[in-house]
């Protein structure tokens, strides 16, 4: 974990090659065999679609065998808008959360340390949400924004809202859903993060003439680094492919499409396998370096 | 040296100070005052209160009740930021993601002073450790973050330098070498030390004043010498070193001495060394200003003679040996004889008499629990 960097004393010497090793070799060798068959091998089938070619007997949702890069050069061309639109809304929900998640775990961490009951009580608060399906969540949501709901009808009584305003369908809907859905996995690793601050190098800051905000950006905040990162990450790269939120289902409108309902519409509606795949594989290359160039920067690569 | 470099510390003064917490007292209407650049060291059990004591004074804590004087300012309601007052804690609190170097220069660079590295450079130079200033703290054994604490707090020459009993976590060896270290690096710098410790060898070892708490108040307050060879009560005599204790009627005083019947002996102290000159008393001896004859010694005024009884323990400690001799109608006594090959050599079982000279008893104000009374 990310703690190594900051907690662990002097590090232990490396144990050279020995009995241990082929040990932990073979008990590895079931999660190999694991990655093996459910992640590389749809890896693989998912690359070698991207490169399909239309049939050529014209068949609808039939290809054959290629290595069709236009396939890739299409999907950026004409799904350029739904790609931008992923980015932004994953790293404005993930800062929004970030918002509200720290002040959160900060209070339940470190304010409440010495109250079990508040803390318990706090921590399943944050968690609850899990107990109703993803779905259902969402779907509430969809229910209390719709367009004839109290919460419109109030805003449009009190003039915030024109006759015509809406909520479902905006691109703040979306967001909105978002920040919801993804808050706990925010939230839980800044607490387990904080939970184990020194509270002791916090007072040792104000003993050396720092200021309680200044003792926060010195200290407080260098430390929960690692935590904000696992939950940046735990936030940021499931909103990038989410497709449920923003789909026109719930939340979404015809203009707030992600790359999830891209790839979703292209699997499922127009059975373009191969521009489906190829935006797959994009988005996931595409995370694989924003992330990576995200954890060098910070600092924190113990993390990866 | 820079105008913002204090030359000395500063005089502390708490009046009155009391600490609440839920459910007890912490520190009970606790008056103290330590002049400046002398080292002061508050002893006492776990629990006695001395280390919230000293968090009231770095503003960790605010007291319930009373004041806290620094240079005849109070302070009480300072944020800890704010004051000119530096703390050693406890576990050392370094900031793990500093380097060693950037940790002690913390200090000067929030106050913004110039020149923060050289001078924290300076300060690790003189703490013997400035070839490890780019590692972090947690690849330093403990003798040597011990130090670094020592520097970041050096390095802001406060008035007054808070130590949470820094040397706790040390092994026997590093401990005694870091109090000789320490003392030096005080009279070098001339500040204002207030050392919190539950050790009385050290507190004895390196301060100038010793004040011994218990439950929230300061049982006695004076020189390491006079507190061990004249505590005032039974917890003082108690918790530093061994003595033997005896508690009984006084049957005579005048302006000399005093003495007290115990099971039919008397035990005789000096008035001026005596709390207490009437009713029940306690009188102690440490075990080391006893001796024990083998031939029953000559009476004289001037000596407490006691036995014979037999000798049931011998303990070799190295420079002493300490004999546990049980007196038939009085008890167990404790004598400690310097291994300087002039004490008589004693075998176990052997009969002998133990007499001190009067002007060694001390009269307590207090009786000590847990020691038989004669009525």
């Amino acid at each position: 974990m990310a703690f190594v960097a900051f907690g662990s004393q002097a590090p232990t010497k490396e144990q050279g090659p020995s009995k241990t090793g082929r040990v932990a070799l073979f008990l590895l060798l079931p999660g190999l065999f694991y990655l093996a068959l459910f992640f590389i091998t749809p890896l693989v089938s998912l690359i070698i679609t991207s490169l399909k070619a239309p049939s050529a007997t014209g068949a609808i949702g039939r290809y054959d065998l290629g290595l069709e890069f236009g396939n890739y050069v299409y999907a950026v061309t004409q799904y350029a808008p739904q790609i931008f639109r992923s980015f932004s809304f994953a790293v404005l929900a993930t800062v929004i959360a970030l918002a509200i998640s720290y002040p959160i775990a900060y209070f339940i961490a470190v304010k409440s340390r010495n109250r079990p009951l508040l803390k318990g009580i706090l921590l399943t608060l944050v968690v609850a949400p899990f107990f109703i399906s993803f779905l259902l969540r969402t779907f509430a949501w969809k229910q209390i924004f719709s367009n004839d709901s109290l919460v419109v009808n109030v805003l449009k009584d009190i003039g915030i809202f024109g006759a015509d305003s809406y909520i479902i369908g905006t691109n703040f809907a979306v967001v909105f859903g978002l920040v919801y859905n993804f808050i706990p996995f925010m939230t839980l690793p800044i607490y387990a993060n904080l939970d184990r601050l020194d509270l002791s190098l916090v007072e040792a800051g104000s003993d050396l003439y720092a200021s309680p905000s200044k003792t926060f950006r010195k200290i407080t905040l260098p430390l929960s680094l690692p935590g904000v990162i696992s939950g940046t990450l735990l936030t940021f790269i499931p909103i990038s492919g989410d497709y449920v939120v923003a789909s026109r289902d719930f939340l979404g409108g015809p203009d707030t499409a992600m790359i999830g309902n891209v790839v979703e519409a292209n699997f499922l509606r127009i059975q373009d396998y191969p521009t489906a795949s190829a935006i797959s594989v994009m988005l996931m290359a595409t995370i694989v370096v924003l992330v990576s160039a995200y954890v060098r920067r910070s600092g924190t690569d113990d993390l990866l | 040296m820079a105008t913002e470099f204090i030359a000395r510390g500063q005089d502390l003064e708490l009046k009155g100070i009391r600490k609440e917490f839920p459910g007890f007292v912490a520190v009970d209407n606790l008056d103290l005052k330590i002049p400046a650049g002398e080292f002061f060291a508050l002893l006492g059990p776990s629990g006695c209160g001395k280390t919230t004591t000293l968090r009231m004074i770095a503003g960790l804590e605010s007291p319930s009740k009373g004041e806290i004087l620094l240079g005849g300012k109070d302070i009480a309601g300072m944020k800890p930021h704010e004051r000119p007052v530096n703390t050693v804690f406890q576990n050392y609190a370094l900031f793990p993601h500093m380097s060693v170097l950037e940790n002690v220069a913390f200090g000067i660079r929030q106050r913004k002073l110039t020149e923060p590295l050289a001078k924290a450079e300076k300060a690790l130079a003189m703490v013997e450790l400035e070839h490890l200033a780019q590692r972090r703290p947690q690849q330093l054994s403990g003798g040597q973050q011990q130090r670094v604490a020592l520097a970041r707090a050096l390095v802001n020459r406060p008035s007054l330098l808070l130590l949470d009993e820094p040397l706790g976590a040390l092994d026997l060896k590093l401990r005694r070498q870091m109090q000789i270290e320490l003392k030096a690096i005080q009279m070098e710098v001339g500040l204002t030390f207030l050392h919190v410790t539950h050790d009385q060898e050290e507190a004895m070892d390196m301060a100038d004043t010793v004040a011994v708490m218990n439950q929230g108040h300061i049982e006695q307050l004076g020189a390491p010498e006079v507190l061990y060879d004249r505590p005032k009560t039974a917890f003082v005599a108690k918790f530093l070193g061994q003595s033997n204790m005896f508690i009984g009627k006084v049957t005579e005083t005048n302006s000399e001495t005093t003495s007290i019947e115990y099971k039919g002996k008397k035990i005789t102290g000096l008035t001026k060394r005596s709390e207490k000159v009437t009713g029940v008393i306690a009188i102690g001896v440490r075990p080391e200003k006893t001796n024990f004859h083998e031939t029953e010694p000559v009476s004289d005024p001037g000596l407490n003679i006691l036995g014979p009884g037999e000798i049931t323990d011998i303990r070799f400690t190295g420079v002493s040996n300490q004999y546990q001799i049980d007196i038939p109608g009085i008890g167990v006594m404790t004598v400690f004889a310097q291994n300087v090959g002039r004490s008589p050599v004693v075998e176990l079982g052997a009969q002998v008499y133990v007499s001190w000279k009067i002007e060694h008893s001390f009269g307590l104000s207090d009786l000590p629990s847990g020691v038989e009374e004669d009525n």
